[in-house]
């Protein structure tokens, strides 16, 4: 598939952006007074946003783009559509509460943290949904990009934690480690499902696609034009099957050894949390080399037409 | 209206007969040149008489070889456009209700005027049946020509879509798949007609006809040319042959 840098930038930064709401509704400490809460506030809401806002510069038609709150009974687009406004819309009126009334609350900050991790699910059933791509059509597929969300959240919230016990701040810095840990298990199992699963193993082949298996093995002879066209260039991309392997070793090496490794100097030695930013940033560097080749890697249907 | 209907009234789509076409591509001209003027937005092409052309089209055809295990390949052209499926996953995935399916007719279409170009209905289709036009940033596909269709205006034998009235080797039929009596489901009962991809689950309605059997020919199997062919040459070539194997 087309890995378009828009949606890759979508789906790293708002899963980040609503992690990071999660772990403050669910009440995660912060520096106090009003300064600080807007500038979390901004943080969050602004990484969320700024990815939903990037998903719309692929659109052929982003003038358009309410239109699809509309069909969420049927479409998981809509739904992530409407489950991302709902919970950034419920995320103001809890920053409205922490600004003036200086105060978080759990009954409001529970039910956004859910949503948010909803919203997460419902971006990722975008992409798991699809039988054409065998690669992503697993439930594997929702839980990573909810590894994902809430290990960036935690490491981004944990950096913004003012805790002063040293502690405290190991078990903290701990804690980010065992999430980093769970995220990235969770793809490598999703590597390895993926390195098992194929267009042919899900029992698709030019055979079935031409229905002239019966007769014998079916080979493209001619392409129906002799240049690119929509669907080649959109579904049948090859260029990141080819380096896969080194793709994946950049991004474990920095979006988990990296981040993992600063977690645990904190963890071992009680320093300051504030050195979960730069594994914060680490992680999303790594997460966006790993959702390219999400994309770049998955094979659909359609290139079975076309021989490769 | 994203929701697929339960059932349709009528069930329209087309019978390709794999065993007829000749790969002339009349369809595939046709189609562009009916539906660039007929309903919803043109079909653009981008660089038309440039080094890199594209475009989108409603209708392809691929050329595949097809080698059974005891007897010589053999091409089969094959045209595919929308099968306008029963159960359309490209109908479901649709955000803003720009793409749905006719309860009427079963006919798949997209109100231009609703659809963002997110192109994921486009990703839900096995089959490539969707292309987004450069120009309109639009989804295309096939509209089984429901301007041709129902059209009074035109004279009675041109109310069939463009793909079907053109074809010279008369490959391409349609009809309705709902009523058994009818001429498609007829074709598909006598001939065989099968589904493309069936795994997936997406039933439908378009049906292909397979190529009929080739007439064995002594001699020309694949086995046969491994085979030494001069062993058993006999009367003057058989002589040729065995004096120039003579002269060494």
């Amino acid at each position: 598939m087309h890995p378009a840098i828009s949606v890759i930038f979508f789906t790293v930064t708002s899963g980040a952006g609503f992690g990071l709401i999660a772990m403050l509704g669910i009440g995660m400490p912060t520096p106090q007074g009003p300064l600080a809460a807007f500038l979390i506030s901004l943080l969050a809401g602004g990484l969320a946003v700024a990815g939903l806002i990037s998903s719309t510069f692929h659109l052929g038609h982003p003038e358009r783009a309410w239109r699809a709150f509309s069909q969420w009974r049927s479409s998981w687009l809509s739904r992530e559509g409407v489950l991302a406004v709902a919970t950034l819309c419920l995320f103001g009126v809890y920053v409205l509460f922490w600004l003036f009334a200086g105060d978080r609350p759990l009954w409001l900050g529970v039910p956004i943290a859910i949503l948010a991790i909803v919203t997460v699910i419902a971006t990722a059933m975008i992409y798991a949904q699809l039988r054409t791509v065998p690669h992503w059509n697993s439930i594997l597929t929702p839980l990573v990009y909810v590894g994902f969300a809430i290990a960036s959240g935690y490491v981004a919230a944990s950096a913004l934690n003012p805790e002063t016990n040293s502690s405290d701040r190991a078990t903290i810095a701990g804690i980010a480690c065992l999430m980093l840990i769970v995220a990235w298990a969770l793809k490598l199992s999703w590597w390895h499902r993926a390195g098992r699963t194929s267009l042919e193993a899900a029992g698709s082949t030019p055979e079935t696609a031409t229905g002239l298996g019966a007769i014998g093995r079916v080979r493209l002879l001619e392409s129906p034009h002799s240049g690119e066209n929509y669907l080649t260039r959109e579904m049948v991309h090859v260029i990141g099957r080819k380096h896969a392997a080194k793709l994946r070793a950049i991004a474990l090496t920095t979006g988990f050894a990296a981040p993992l490794l600063i977690s645990l100097a904190v963890a071992i030695s009680g320093g300051p949390l504030a050195l979960l930013a730069v594994a914060f940033v680490c992680l999303i560097a790594g997460l966006f080399v790993e959702r390219w080749l999400f994309f770049a890697e998955a094979r659909h249907a359609v290139s079975l037409y076309y021989g490769r | 209206m994203t929701s697929l209907p339960t059932s349709t009234e009528r069930s329209l789509g087309l019978v390709i007969d794999l065993d007829t076409c000749v790969g002339c591509h009349a369809c595939v001209v046709n189609c562009k040149e009916w539906n660039t003027g007929g309903y919803g937005a043109p079909l653009a092409d981008l660089d038309p008489y440039g080094d890199e052309p594209v475009g989108s089209w409603l209708n392809r055809i691929h050329t595949f070889e097809v080698t059974p295990e005891d007897a010589p390949a053999s091409i089969v052209h094959f045209p595919k456009s929308c099968l306008h499926c029963s159960d359309a996953p490209c109908v479901t995935v649709c955000p803003t209700g720009a793409s749905y399916k006719r309860s009427e007719d079963g006919i798949v279409l997209v109100d231009e005027s609703m659809c963002i170009g997110c192109g994921l209905c486009a990703w839900a289709c096995p089959y490539g049946a969707r292309e987004m036009d450069p120009v309109e940033n639009v989804m295309k596909k096939c509209t089984l020509c429901v301007d041709r269709i129902y059209n009074d205006n035109l004279p009675e034998e041109d109310r069939t879509p463009a793909c079907v009235r053109t074809c010279p080797a008369g490959a391409r039929h349609f009809g309705d798949f709902s009523d058994p009596e009818s001429n498609v489901s007829k074709l598909v009962a006598d001939r065989g007609g099968f589904d493309l991809m069936p795994e997936m689950g997406t039933a439908p309605v378009n049906k292909y006809l397979p190529p009929r059997p080739k007439t064995a020919t002594e001699g020309c199997g694949a086995s046969a040319a491994t085979q030494d062919e001069t062993a058993n040459a006999t009367g003057f070539l058989g002589w040729l042959d065995r004096a120039l194997e003579r002269l060494g």
